[in-house]
């Protein structure tokens, strides 16, 4: 909303020189939030001028200037600044004629840009000033020649301040409206909240007009027949029609009026047409007019019918809805009611006999038509966010007069007045329940001072103040509303700082706890975290991920629709993006959240509950839970050199080993022992990848990535992916502590020939398993393949560590336990000591 | 056996020095061993001397047994702390030999570092940990009752329309991607009920364009506390500490009227910065209010009873103005440049 301040300056007392930084600050205090201001950038001696002569002088550029004398201070006089009354000036535009009045930007002229004026020699002459168009003045966009006053009506005296005549000094405030004060999109709604924010004089433009008499004397008859009330509710409240009769077509808007429709940032399109946006800005009623002549009998307002066509003022032809509310004539619809008329009945530039349409509809069914057929209008911005139902009478009131006295037409004597709408309910403010709720100590004067101001009636009661609020108010429904309005119109300043003392609590949760600690081991290991894009393309989940997907079916992306089953698309997204930013050698981590929609898994309720109220137990169950699992993952993915070449130091490139130790990581970090296991997940390397368990349980998958995805990527990329929640899940509780034996180790070494397809895990298992309680540590220190070797085999060599906890071992008996563990190995795995 | 003469101190005295300084002249190990050999061998000097006890009159073995026990003891010594003297040298060459260029140690783990938008929404949380409040989560993927309905958001409301609000197949459903993280306030109002003291950090999905100042996918902090007598003053109260262990003791919360459906009263939060890149200064930082008495109502908790406020903030916001950053994008690029910045534990 823009607010000129001369037009607010009518309606509220604005101290002299008030800028439009303090109506700003004055707004924003109530909670208006401020955007920015236009105009009043444009100053110096801007003057009337004649045009005495002029000659045309073609160019060597082809154009042809004309070379004026203009008159700029009546004879005798200076000109405003200081020079000759009547001077040169160069002339680029030719749609002028000698005597015509226009604009002239004399030397020391500031034009918005800023553009200042000065004396120069230009085409062989010296232009002492300027003619300015339309556009120079930041009048309009028109920039076809100069500014002819006549056009606008104007015909003043020689050396007139142009600024003061066109309202070139005025300047509009744009402010944030929310969409709970739709009374704020007017001047009247404005200048009420100025007043309540510093305490000005407010005076009620509605008050201003006194429309005619109540008496119903449908002047152009007046259906209102809603057969489908949207969500129950009447489509039409109110409808009031005036009829305006011999208006000159061609009357132009005064300067004062096309300016400040300028400043409010509505183009000038022809007087009716002005006058209605006029009332709009200053009553917040948006208004319509209608061509009489045009109009096929009285007016009928219904619901659209089944593929019924409108064509709209903007020109496009529309198939309308059946919950569209329309007005009709005998002909059809003429308009889509609250949001745009109809080309049908426009006013036009013949137009004499005007009907002006004063209506309130229904916020829900104008929003429902704006949004339906994208047609966000002046109209329907006011109607979705709420129209005072009393004011119609009053704005049409404002237009007739308008018309009456600017057009020159004779105003119709009669009426129609349809007025369905609901008074306003009364609201309990109770004692003390401002400082109840906000903590503010605000006196029983201010409460009441601060309601009446916004237009509230009060009246006392045992229990507090009973509250009427005004008819532009319908947001004030609840005591809550009250107390916010009390708390804005004092100062939200008023609300003391008091820290709350909440219960004891609990802390983090475990799995809060683990999963820093994940972000943190992996940091700690090299990996730089990242947060990715969520949301992901069909190839990129069946590389990765394939199964079910869940799909928006709005996405911002078409290409990309799908919430990821996956962490790994994104996370090579930025290992490619680092990569084109010169950055080979990477671990990238991210923890997120995927979404994980079983096969033939139905999500979501049919059902959708009203607002205020708690759903029945069951109901809500299924609101809650009928969900996709949606755990969160951490994935890591590398490339480039895992260490680069240094001194003493040979590059070590990224490969499985890497993601293998990315997974221990991530599982110490949460305490548990991981295991692989072989495997083929999607995605990855067929023969280098591996499950990743906890406990048996699978949690993850960790490898290298398959060439294929990763060809414009040099070198091996290896990646982990682990669904953390079923990670802490997995992890077993720490076995109890025992005390450790102070006794002697003894270690040895066992070397086993097997099959080269046995996992190494399986027989490091066994021989654990085997060799029994005296043996503490098994580690796999050597794969050999090769010479000495029988084909098709490898050999593997264990070292362990023997303990007992009770006495020192003999070479013996942790000769015996590695035996044990050597046969168990060989009857699972036909492992055979190597000789 | 003949009783010869007592052993004349001086000759032993003699022997002894002769020992030491042969000891002491001792350059290298193979030195030092010649020296042995030859002041403590069978034919050395000592030995020859301590023979001769023997044959000493037994009244004056014990005298000379002293004085050449002594004298041993004396030369013994000697060898043994040259001998660890040497070796100390030899060691010190050795080692000398092995020096190294430290400052050209191989760097063997790439530079890792923790998302400042992970490590900001920590400190937030502890800051709250630290007053009781507890951590809460809510899914992302959500179903609209959640995100509007029970936050008091009327079916009609221009947010819930496609242009602004990602919608999730199959229609009908009522799926969306949570718009805020509002809805873990109505979540956990059912699953704990109140008095509740909590706060939900999160992901939040938009259909903003990205650009400087806006992500289609960003984080926010929901913060929610329902009890017995709170009132505006608390929520001041509560945003105002936090901006003071994020931002300085001079950090202030104002707050501006607005709207929300889900408070009322509903205010804009300003922070003033008092260590803010380019000035101290008023920076808008959320949304906040008191919880509107039909949201309680949606959760089961009686409004008569219990009122609450809520808070809104962005993690992303909050981590641009924090560090006086102009573009956002870098927060979700992943440009490993940008996140080593804050390391592992933050600035």
């Amino acid at each position: 909303m823009r607010i000129p301040l001369s037009w607010l300056a009518e309606w509220a007392d604005l101290p002299e020189r008030s800028t439009p930084e303090d109506l700003h600050a004055a707004l924003v205090r109530v909670g208006f939030e401020e955007e920015t201001v236009h105009g009043g950038d444009l100053s110096g001696p801007v003057v009337v001028g004649e045009v005495l002569e002029f000659a045309e002088e073609p160019q060597k550029n082809g154009k042809t200037i004309r070379w004026c004398s203009v008159r700029v201070a009546p004879d005798g006089q200076h000109a405003a600044d200081g020079g000759e009354a009547v001077r040169g000036i160069v002339c680029g535009a030719r749609n002028f004629l000698v005597g015509d009045k226009v604009v002239v930007t004399l030397p020391g002229t500031i034009l918005p840009g800023p553009f200042p004026i000065a004396a120069r020699k230009t085409y062989g002459h010296v232009s002492d000033g300027m003619i300015a168009s339309a556009r120079e003045l930041g009048l309009s966009d028109e920039h076809e020649g100069i500014l002819r006053l006549t056009e606008l009506g104007l015909d003043p005296e020689v050396g007139t301040d142009a600024i003061r005549l066109l309202g070139l000094d005025d300047a509009a405030v744009e402010i944030n409206v929310t969409p709970d004060r739709g009374y704020a999109l007017s001047i009247r709604g404005i200048a009420r909240e100025y007043g309540a924010s510093t305490g000005a004089a407010f005076r009620d433009p509605a008050a201003a007009v006194q429309p005619p008499d109540d008496r119903d004397t449908g002047a152009v008859p007046v259906v209102v027949d809603d057969a489908t009330p949207i969500r129950g509710r009447a489509g039409c409240a109110v409808f009031v029609t005036r009829v305006v009769r011999g208006i000159d077509p061609a009357a132009p808007a005064p300067s004062w009026l096309a300016s400040r429709l300028r400043l409010a940032g509505i183009r000038s399109i022809s007087l009716p047409v002005d006058v209605t946006n006029y009332v709009m800005l200053e009553l917040g009623q948006p208004l319509h007019g209608y061509d009489l002549d045009r109009l096929d009998g009285g007016l009928t307002v219904r619901r659209a019918e089944p593929g019924e066509r409108l064509t709209t003022l903007d020109g496009q032809e529309r198939t309308l809805h059946a919950e569209d509310l329309v007005i009709a004539d005998l002909g059809g619809a003429v308009g889509l009611a609250g949001v745009m008329g109809g080309d049908r009945t426009e006013l036009s530039g013949v137009t004499t006999d005007v009907v002006i349409e004063a209506a309130n509809f229904d916020p829900v069914s104008i929003g429902r038509t704006a949004r339906r057929h994208k047609l966000p209008s002046e109209a329907s911005r006011r109607f979705e966010r709420g129209v005072d139902p009393a004011v119609a009478r009053a704005a049409a009131e404002r237009a007739v007069r308008l018309l009456v006295e600017l057009a020159g037409g004779t105003a119709d004597d009669g009426q129609t007045w349809y007025d369905a709408s609901v008074p306003p309910v009364p609201v309990l403010l109770p004692e003390g329940a401002v400082l109840a709720r906000t903590g503010a100590a605000v006196t029983e004067a201010e409460t009441r001072s601060a309601l009446t101001v916004l237009g509230c009636a009060l009246a006392e009661r045992q229990e507090g103040l009973v509250v009427t609020p005004p008819t532009w108010r319908p947001d004030l429904a609840a005591t809550e509303d009250l107390v916010e309005e009390v708390v804005r119109v004092v100062g939200y300043d008023r609300i003391p700082s008091e820290l709350p003392v909440a219960p004891p609590g609990r802390g983090l949760t475990r799995a809060q706890r683990l999963r820093r600690s994940v972000g943190t081991v992996l940091a700690a290991d090299g990996a730089v975290e990242i947060h990715s894009y969520p949301l992901v393309t069909p190839a990129a989940q069946d590389a990765f991920a394939p199964g079910p997907s869940m799909r928006i079916a709005n996405p911002l992306d078409a290409g990309a629709p799908l919430l990821r089953r996956s962490l790994l698309p994104g996370l090579l997204d930025a290992l490619r993006r680092n990569r084109g930013r010169g950055l080979p050698d990477l671990a990238l981590a991210e923890i997120g959240a995927v979404f994980l929609p079983e096969p033939g898994g139905r999500y979501g309720t049919a059902e959708l509950p009203p607002i205020g109220v708690r759903p029945a137990a069951d109901l809500l169950a299924r609101l809650r839970d009928d969900l996709p699992a949606q755990p969160l993952h951490v994935g890591v993915v590398l490339a480039g050199e895992r260490i680069g070449k240094q001194p003493g130091q040979v590059a070590v490139p990224t490969d499985w080993r890497d993601a293998i130790e990315a997974a221990a990581a991530i599982g110490a970090a949460v305490g548990a022992a991981v295991e692989v296991r072989q495997a083929t997940p999607a995605g990855f390397h067929p023969g280098r990848a591996a499950e990743v368990l906890v406990g048996g349980t699978v949690v993850g998958v960790a490898g290298e990535l398959h060439p294929r995805l990763t060809e414009d990527v040099p070198g091996r990329v290896a990646a982990v992916e682990i669904d953390l929640e079923a990670l802490i899940a997995a992890t077993p509780a720490p076995p109890a502590v025992r005390p450790i034996s102070p006794m002697p180790a003894a270690t040895q070494d066992l070397s086993l020939v097997v099959a080269t397809p046995v996992p190494a895990a399986e027989v490091l298992a066994a021989v654990r398993e085997g060799a029994g309680a005296l043996l503490e540590e098994v580690a796999l220190i050597d794969d050999y393949r090769g010479a000495g070797l029988p084909d098709g085999t490898k050999s593997l060599t264990f070292a362990l560590r023997f303990r007992a906890d009770d006495r020192t071992l003999t070479a013996a008996e942790a000769t015996a336990a590695k035996e044990s563990g050597a046969a168990l190995a060989a009857a699972r795995t036909g492992a055979a000591i190597r000789e | 056996m003949s009783n010869a003469t007592a052993l004349d101190e001086a000759t032993v005295e003699s022997a002894v020095a002769d020992a030491l300084a042969a000891i002491d002249a001792a350059a290298t190990g193979a030195e030092l061993k010649a020296a042995r050999i030859a002041h403590t061998g069978e034919s050395s000097p000592l030995a020859r001397l301590n023979a001769r006890i023997r044959e000493l009159a037994p009244a004056d073995k014990p005298a000379a047994g002293k004085l050449m026990g002594a004298a041993r003891g004396r030369v013994t010594a000697a060898l043994a702390a040259r001998e660890t003297e040497l070796e100390r040298t030899e060691q010190a060459a050795r080692l000398e030999a092995e020096r190294v260029d430290v400052t050209a140690a191989a760097v063997r783990r790439l530079p890792g570092a923790r998302h400042p938008l992970t490590l900001v929404r920590e400190q937030v949380e502890d800051v709250f940990v630290a007053m009781g409040w507890e951590i809460v989560e809510g899914p992302e993927l959500e179903h609209e009752w959640f995100n509007f309905d029970a936050l008091n958001i009327d079916p009609d409301h221009p947010a819930r329309s496609p242009q602004d609000t990602l919608f999730v197949e199959p229609e009908g459903a009522h799926l969306v991607l949570r718009t805020q993280t509002s809805p873990v306030q109505v979540r956990s109002l059912l699953e704990r009920g109140a008095p509740l003291y909590v706060l939900g950090p999160g992901r939040v999905y938009r259909t903003d364009e990205i650009d400087a100042t806006h992500l289609p996918v960003f984080n926010q902090f929901e913060g929610l506390a329902v009890d017995r007598g709170l009132t505006m003053a608390n929520l001041r109260g509560t945003l105002e500490h936090l901006a003071r262990l994020l931002f300085g003791d001079a950090a202030r919360i104002r707050l501006r009227p607005n709207f929300f459906p889900f408070t009322e009263p509903s205010a804009e939060m300003d922070v003033w910065h008092p260590t803010a890149k380019g000035g101290a200064r008023w920076i808008e930082w959320g949304g906040c209010g008191m919880v509107h008495p039909n949201v309680l109502r949606a959760a089961g908790v009686d409004p008569d009873e219990f009122q609450g406020f809520a808070f809104g903030l962005g993690i992303e916001r909050t981590l641009q103005f924090a560090e006086g950053l102009t573009d956002m994008r870098d927060m979700i690029e992943g440009d490993v440049r940008f996140a080593r910045q804050w390391g592992l534990t933050g600035r």
